[in-house]
């Protein structure tokens, strides 16, 4: 079956119910925006698609011609050969491969670490019954609206007393207490778990802990993955906290390499370009993979009316 | 459990000691599921917020004399230009960014939202491309295509016989770079939650509206537009907050000046002030000021959200 006659039944039935049914009864089917696919629908979204890639192109293009591709007139458009040459040149430069495990090290602890944490703290706030739990939820909400920046002073200051400067746990321990992903986790228990289900698990004599490893946690699962990797993502691209708590290069993130090598030579894009293609291949990867549920998790839980 | 399987007949105390015990545990533990958050943020973001205050009315050197100096800090703050050009940079690039980029992923959700589109899972995830890539990644490839003798932009513009534009030095045109780089990261995930809520429109209201007449710019208007309004102002809150956290994009756009974002501080924003301030002079009790007026704005912008919303909630509940 082609579009094409799809559409025009469509519009056949269309014209066909206008003229005879009254305005009362049931229509089984219905036109725009439902109905035709223009073409150039197809021709904006591609645009949009184009403006989303091209800067990566264009860093993928830097990063393996060089410097001199970046200062060319007209701009060259086609990738390079040099790339494993600029990279050993990144590797050399920085310690490069260490940030990257640097990173991987944090983010995938937050992520983890707030999948779970969330959950259970979600699990506490849609489905059991304790003094002051409603108190405590709108104080989280209400962390949700502060953008933290605002206290890097004193912030550092804490960190400093404690000792953490220059080290890996002033970001992963900060990170892990996370007041949207508690959020988005008790909208999704509340919503996935019935309380019917609780209540034969209380029955059968489980404690709460219990019924959260045994019977919420593996249906949220996939919501607690999705809250993971956006979590892993933010860390990852993360820049200003990193930058403020961490001195030595050995301890960089990628993201504070990446501005090393914009520094050590502020001429040779290629190499900052490269740094960054470097960086971004990771988390293209992980996309590649789980990238659809990233997208219907955006869409079904990031936010509810 | 283990006292009560292998003891069934010596019953009585153990059995109510456990049970007793067992019943305080469920009565304890949702504060133990909650507790990791609530120490955590307690040490490190409740307390630094209130310490905040303290610092403010400081004049404060991290490694020399701490003295106390009333509101002197924020007279000063008041008074200073780069203070008001950095809120006016702050609350420029918001509105640059902001504006133009929900609009867009309003449009695109909607070209997205037909049912029979092909590929549209290509086509959703390509829109979260920008949201993975990071901010520093963005900045420098952005920088690069704002440049002024080799940027791409100026070439294309050369080619209908614009002269080449100094997009960094000036200050709206640095404003519109950094917007440029911020609406790139974050359109698509708004036009991803526009969709969802797309979505979530029954069809046959549609079918209603086309029933009365309604053409597609009315039914947009009139049904569509109601329908995301709660959408429109959660991603409106979202951008506000993230706007005024603009900090790593103007840090990186000018390495020559990073910590004012060039030489006139065109760009400089509220947060790199901060952090020129605190970081730079360490003059902590001066950076801690510009941080609680953040957090006046924030307070101001949080009421006036809150008017909004509960004066839409009020026509429904």
């Amino acid at each position: 079956m082609s579009a094409t006659t799809s559409h025009r039944e469509d519009e056949a039935i269309a014209v066909a119910e206008a003229m005879t049914v009254s305005p009362e009864s049931p229509r089984r089917r219905r036109r725009s925006p439902i109905g035709r696919v223009r073409w150039w629908t197809y021709l904006l979204l591609i645009v949009a698609v184009l403006a989303c890639a091209f800067p990566l192109y264009w860093m993928f293009v830097v990063a393996t011609a060089g410097n001199a591709a970046a200062h060319q007139i007209p701009p060259r458009l086609i990738p390079g050969g040099e790339g494993v040459a600029i990279a050993q040149l990144v590797f050399t430069t920085v310690p490069f491969v260490q940030s990257l495990i640097n990173s991987a090290i944090v983010a995938t602890t937050i992520g983890v670490g707030t999948a779970l944490l969330c959950s259970i703290a979600g699990f506490a706030f849609a489905k059991l019954q304790f003094p002051g739990r409603d108190v405590l939820f709108v104080l989280v909400i209400i962390t949700m609206t502060v953008p933290m920046q605002l206290a890097i002073i004193p912030q550092y200051m804490v960190i400093s007393a404690i000792g953490w400067v220059d080290t890996l746990q002033a970001l992963i321990v900060p990170g892990l207490a996370n007041a949207f992903g508690i959020f988005w986790m008790r909208q999704h228990i509340g919503s996935t778990v019935s309380d019917e289900l609780m209540q034969a698990a209380k029955l059968d004599g489980a404690g709460t802990w219990q019924i959260f490893w045994q019977i919420v946690f593996p249906v949220v699962r996939p919501a607690a993955f999705v809250l993971g990797l956006l979590n892993f993502v933010s860390t990852w691209n993360d820049f200003l906290w990193p930058f403020i708590v961490l001195k030595t290069p050995e301890l960089f993130t990628v993201q504070l390499a990446i501005r090393q090598l914009q520094n050590s030579r502020a001429i040779d894009l290629g190499l900052a370009m490269a740094g960054s293609f470097l960086a971004t291949i990771p988390l293209l990867i992980v996309f590649f993979f789980v990238g659809r549920r990233l997208v219907s998790g955006i869409m079904d839980g990031a936010f509810k009316g | 459990m283990t006292t009560l399987a292998d003891t069934p007949i010596q019953q009585k105390s153990p059995t109510v000691k456990s049970r007793r015990r067992r019943l305080r545990w469920e009565r304890t533990s949702p504060y133990f599921y909650i507790a990791p958050f609530f120490v955590i943020f307690a040490i490190f973001g409740l307390f630094p917020l209130l310490y905040n205050f303290v610092i403010s009315l400081y004049d404060w050197n991290p490694i020399g004399e701490q003295k106390f100096i009333g509101i002197d800090n924020f007279t000063r703050l008041f008074a200073d230009p780069r203070f008001w050009n950095a809120t006016v940079n702050t609350l420029g690039i918001f509105l640059l960014s902001t504006v133009p980029q929900l609009i867009l992923a309003l449009g695109l959700a909607h070209l997205l939202n037909h049912a029979r589109l092909k590929a549209a899972n290509f086509f959703r995830m390509s829109m979260l491309v920008p949201y993975i890539t990071s901010v520093a990644a963005t900045t420098i490839v952005f920088a690069q295509l704002f440049d002024r003798d080799y940027g791409m932009l100026n070439w294309l513009l050369s080619l209908v016989g614009v002269d080449p534009i100094a997009w960094v030095d000036g200050r709206y045109t640095s404003w519109l770079v950094v917007s440029t780089m911020v609406g790139w990261r974050w359109f698509g995930y708004n036009t991803l939650l526009y969709l969802a809520a797309l979505q979530a429109i029954p069809r046959d209201m549609y079918e209603a509206a086309e029933v009365d007449g309604a053409g597609s710019w009315a039914q947009f208007r009139y049904l569509t537009i109601p329908s995301l309004r709660p959408v429109i102002i959660f991603t409106i809150i979202t951008s506000t907050i993230g706007g005024l956290q603009v900090f790593t994009e103007p840090l990186l756009l000018n390495p020559a000046a990073p910590l004012t974002c060039g030489a006139s501080r065109q760009c400089q924003t509220l947060v790199l002030f901060l952090y020129e301030q605190g970081f730079g002079q360490y003059e902590f009790g001066y950076g801690a000021a510009i941080g609680v007026v953040l957090f006046v704005i924030i307070v101001l912008i949080a009421g006036i959200n809150f008017l909004i919303s509960t004066r839409i909630r009020g026509g429904r509940s």
